[in-house]
Order: C-alpha cells, then sequence, then structure tokens
C-alpha cells in the first residue's frame, strides 16, 4: 500500500449562486484546484466526483476535456464526499494511479429537504403523515441525548455563536456576519428544541482536491498533507439513524462510531493526537453528540469543553473552523470535502484569518448523512 | 374510526378485541422485531401485533408546514408533535403524539396508542397512528 497526498485544492464558495448550476460550480473548482497546482487536466489520470440533486459528475468531461479518463460518479447521500474522497483514495494507495481527483457539488432549492419514501425503502404513507424530516430526526436525537447528558440550551446556542464567528472568517462561508447567543436561542423554533438558527441550510457549493502518490506529489514540489485514513462506514445494529420509522429497544453504536475507530486504526494515532477537527453539525446537536462519537470526549464532558472555549480556534481542539454547514450551508455533495479542503489549508498554514495557531500538524473530518452512513478521513502535514 | 375511514395505508393498522394495533414482522431466526411489516410471503418472519402501550423515549416538534411530496396533509398547517415511543418486548416506534400540550412533553410519558384522522390535501380523511398520554384512573 502506498501513501497518498493531497497536492491541490479549489472551492466554489457555498451560499447561493443564481447565475451557475451545480455542475458549473464543479468545474469552477476543478479548475481552480489545478491551477493551484500548475497542472492541467489532460495531466489528470481519474476522477470520482458526486452530487445529490445536482447532476452526475462525469458530465464535467464536456467542460473540462474528453481525455477519456475513468470518472467515476458517486451517490451516498450526505457521505458524497467523503466517498469520493474514499474512491479516490483507494485508487492511488492500491497503485492503479498516480494522480487524481475527488469532487463533490451541490445545488438544493431552498427550504427543507423533501425525501421521497420509496427512495429510502419506506412505504409512502411515513411521508405522507408528516414523519419524513431530517430536522425531526436530529432534533429527537439531541432531545433525548441533552437529557441523558445534562446538555444545556446555552450550550446550544454556543455552538452555533461559533460556528457563525468562525464562518465570518471564511471566504468561502455562505453566512459571514456573527449572530449573539440571545439571538440564536431566542430565533423562530424550527423542532424543538432546535432553534432556526442551529440549522444549517441546504444550500449550493463545490470543491475539488487533487490528489497524488508520493512520487507523483514529490515530482510536483507543492505543499502537500498525507492521508493518514480515510474510512466509511454504514449503521451497525442498534443504531439511531435518519429516516427510521422504528429502533431496535437493544441499543448498539453508530456508523460514526465505527468509521471513528477504523480511522484511528488506519492511521495509528488516537483522538488527543487530533490538532483540528470538522465534525458533521447539520445542527448544533450534531456537533456536540459528534464529539463524543469521534472520541474526543465522553458523553455529557461537552458542557465543560464548550463552556470553557475549547473548540474554539484559539482553543484546546479547534471543531468546524470555518464554521461548519451552520455557516457555510450544506450542499450534499459537497459537504465532505468541504471539511477536508478546510484542513488542508489549516494544516498548510493558509487558512488566513481563521488560521489554527502552533502549526496544527494531524488534521481530523467527519461527515455523516442518510440512512445511517459516515467517512472520516485524517491528514498529517 | 377505523369504521368510519380508510386507513392510510395497507398492512398497518388493524383492529383486534376491539382495539387498535399496529401490525409488524418479527424475524424467526433471532426474534428481532421490524416495522413496518415485512411483504407478505417473506417466510423468515412472522407476523406480529404491537403492544399498545409503551413509554416516551423522544420527541419534538414539527413547526413548519412539510413539503409535498412527500407530505400529504392539507395547505393550512397547525404544529404536531413527533416522538419515539419505547414498546417494550417489541421495538421503539415513531408517530405522531396527539391529546397532550407541548409543554407537558417529557422522556418517559407513559403513552398509548390511539387512531388519528388525517386529512388529505384533496379533503378525504384517513385512518393513521398516533401515540397519546395514558390514562390510569387514580394515577394523575
Amino acid at each position: 500500500m502506498r501513501d497518498v497526498f493531497i497536492v491541490g485544492a479549489g472551492i466554489h464558495a457555498f451560499g447561493r449562486t443564481p447565475a451557475l448550476t451545480g455542475l458549473q460550480q464543479g468545474v469552477f473548482a476543478v479548475r481552480q484546484a489545478l491551477d493551484h497546482c500548475g497542472l492541467t487536466w489532460p495531466q489528470i489520470q481519474f476522477a470520482f466526483g458526486g452530487s445529490d440533486s445536482a447532476g452526475n459528475a462525469d458530465t464535467m468531461v464536456s467542460a473540462l476535456g474528453q481525455t477519456g479518463l475513468p470518472f467515476v460518479n458517486v451517490a451516498n447521500g450526505c457521505a458524497t464526499g467523503g466517498s469520493a474522497l474514499f474512491g479516490a483514495y483507494n485508487a492511488i494507495r492500491a497503485g492503479s494511479f498516480d494522480l487524481g481527483l475527488a469532487v463533490g457539488f451541490d445545488k438544493h432549492p431552498r427550504g427543507s429537504f423533501s425525501p421521497l419514501p420509496a427512495d429510502w425503502g419506506l412505504p409512502d404513507w411515513y411521508g405522507e403523515t408528516g414523519l419524513m424530516l431530517t430536522t425531526q430526526f436530529f432534533a429527537m436525537k439531541i432531545q433525548r441525548y441533552r437529557v441523558a447528558f445534562g446538555i444545556a440550551e446555552d450550550t446550544l446556542g454556543a455552538v452555533a455563536e461559533k460556528a457563525f464567528a468562525n464562518g465570518a472568517l471564511a471566504e468561502h462561508a455562505w453566512r459571514r456576519e456573527p449572530v449573539d447567543r440571545q439571538t440564536i436561542l431566542t430565533s423562530q423554533m424550527v423542532s424543538d428544541p432546535l432553534t432556526k438558527f442551529m440549522f444549517c441550510s441546504p444550500a449550493e457549493g463545490a470543491v475539488a482536491l487533487v490528489l497524488a502518490s508520493e512520487r507523483k506529489a514529490r515530482e510536483l514540489g507543492l505543499p502537500a498533507v498525507r492521508l493518514r485514513a480515510v474510512a466509511m462506514r454504514t449503521r451497525p445494529p442498534g443504531s439511531f439513524e435518519v429516516f427510521s420509522p422504528a429502533l431496535d429497544l437493544e441499543r448498539g453504536g453508530s456508523p460514526t462510531t465505527l468509521a471513528s475507530q477504523a480511522a484511528y486504526e488506519m492511521a495509528g494515532v488516537g483522538p488527543r493526537d487530533i490538532d483540528v477537527a470538522q465534525l458533521q453539525d447539520t445542527e448544533v446537536g450534531a456537533e456536540i453528540m459528534h464529539m463524543a462519537e469521534n472520541g474526543f470526549c465522553a458523553d455529557g464532558e461537552q458542557t465543560a469543553w464548550i463552556a470553557e472555549g475549547r473548540t474554539r480556534i484559539d482553543g484546546m481542539l479547534p471543531v468546524n473552523t470555518d464554521g461548519g454547514c451552520l455557516a457555510c450551508g450544506e450542499p450534499i455533495g459537497a459537504s465532505g470535502l468541504r471539511q477536508v479542503y478546510e484542513n488542508y489549508r489549516q494544516l498548510t498554514g493558509r487558512a488566513g484569518a481563521r488560521q489554527v495557531p502552533g502549526e496544527p500538524r494531524l488534521g481530523y473530518s467527519h461527515v455523516y448523512g442518510a440512512p445511517g452512513v459516515s467517512a472520516v478521513a485524517i491528514v498529517e502535514r | 374510526m377505523l369504521d368510519i375511514h380508510p386507513p392510510i395505508a395497507d398492512d398497518l393498522l388493524t383492529l383486534s378485541d376491539g382495539a387498535l394495533h399496529l401490525i409488524a414482522s418479527r424475524e424467526i431466526a433471532t426474534g428481532r422485531h421490524v416495522f413496518p411489516a415485512r411483504p407478505a410471503g417473506d417466510n423468515r418472519f412472522d407476523r406480529v401485533l404491537l403492544p399498545r402501550q409503551g413509554s416516551l423515549w423522544s420527541w419534538t416538534v414539527q413547526r413548519f408546514r412539510p413539503k409535498s411530496p412527500p407530505y400529504a396533509g392539507p395547505e393550512a398547517f397547525e404544529p404536531y408533535a413527533v416522538g419515539y415511543v419505547a414498546l417494550a418486548g417489541a421495538l421503539i416506534v415513531e408517530a405522531r403524539l396527539t391529546g397532550i400540550a407541548f409543554e407537558a412533553l417529557r422522556l418517559d410519558l407513559p403513552m398509548q396508542l390511539v387512531p388519528l384522522p388525517f386529512t388529505l390535501a384533496n379533503g378525504e380523511t384517513r385512518t393513521t397512528f398516533a401515540f397519546a398520554p395514558l390514562e390510569t384512573p387514580g394515577h394523575a
């Protein structure tokens, strides 16, 4: 098995871009990544890419050039970006290629997602009677968790406050204005206990990463980060997932705990070695619970961690340094790669106003989505 | 209710001993309960009726009108409560909650299955299911 490096990255700003389709934003991100590396499209040997709602990634060859490269489309719900990275990483790791691309993009209409039951193996009545909403799942997961582990409402507000403060410092973020905690806590209730400012919104955006073998990375001589681990897992028995008409009484782990443990094992590091983390924050409760599911703290310790500012940019473990999904919005196909993009910027010391101090060495990213899939990547400077 | 309005789906609800029940499946090899029921003819599963009473496992309130499709309710919208109810010996089922103020919802509340009339956008009414607080005489 060979080492795999990220040698370049491109992004189309997240948010709303009425003038461009999702695919066009994807092409924009690919071109920026190539420019950034001084590479041209014909040099790219393969690509993995995907979107949830914005079309087939391989269509991009019309705009980028019909070089005949193998281009694999990935569709893995909210983990689409993470899964594209998983595919590209393994293609180089196995020795099949030296230079390739992972790209994710999306463009969703305003308002909540409107999934159709049949696409998720569920009967129509589940959607018809108003039970099939991702917002309900996230609300009910944190509702139970916060009673069990004493997570206060103020802690929920603090997570959103941090996200918007960080987003204000990130050029690619959608929400670039800080929002104070009182405004967050008293904004419109969407799905109890979560208010409007505690949820991310479906949005648009695109990210492309250029991956290279060690030999190729050396030859290119670019600032690079090494992928120490890329793991993805689906749900184990007893997990609590989006779109579940019923759960097992016997509770079990989650796809996140499985992917996290696998990634730590691959990398040969533990949670305490991580210097910066990007965790799926569909809403504030998700960030809080994912801190524990990814091994960074014990259940219930989040209250103290957040009160002490440990997850702020200047804290012991900065979390979601670009504002995460809360500030960037959620273009499903792009979010998982945005997290890795952000770690790449942080580890190569080019995160500007949001740069984590002390030259971070290990970056961790975690993406989660329906119907219970997680992908974790660990990168090293 | 079932006599008045047809059920929202086949193979979901049934009347047994005069009471409404949810139809589920039980995997013969493991005893694991599955809801909604597996299609008839899958001989790895028995068909079972779920217990009618349980305790509230989690809850939220749906404060905005869900998008249609898939939501089939009328344009006019009233917020409604949703929860998971743990049914001992079976599973934890997701349902609408009814007959209780949002402020009164709390974990571990004893609940029981009730029929719920559900109005479709075209004005027709179907019967779906919900859980309401269990009324126990002598125990407030």
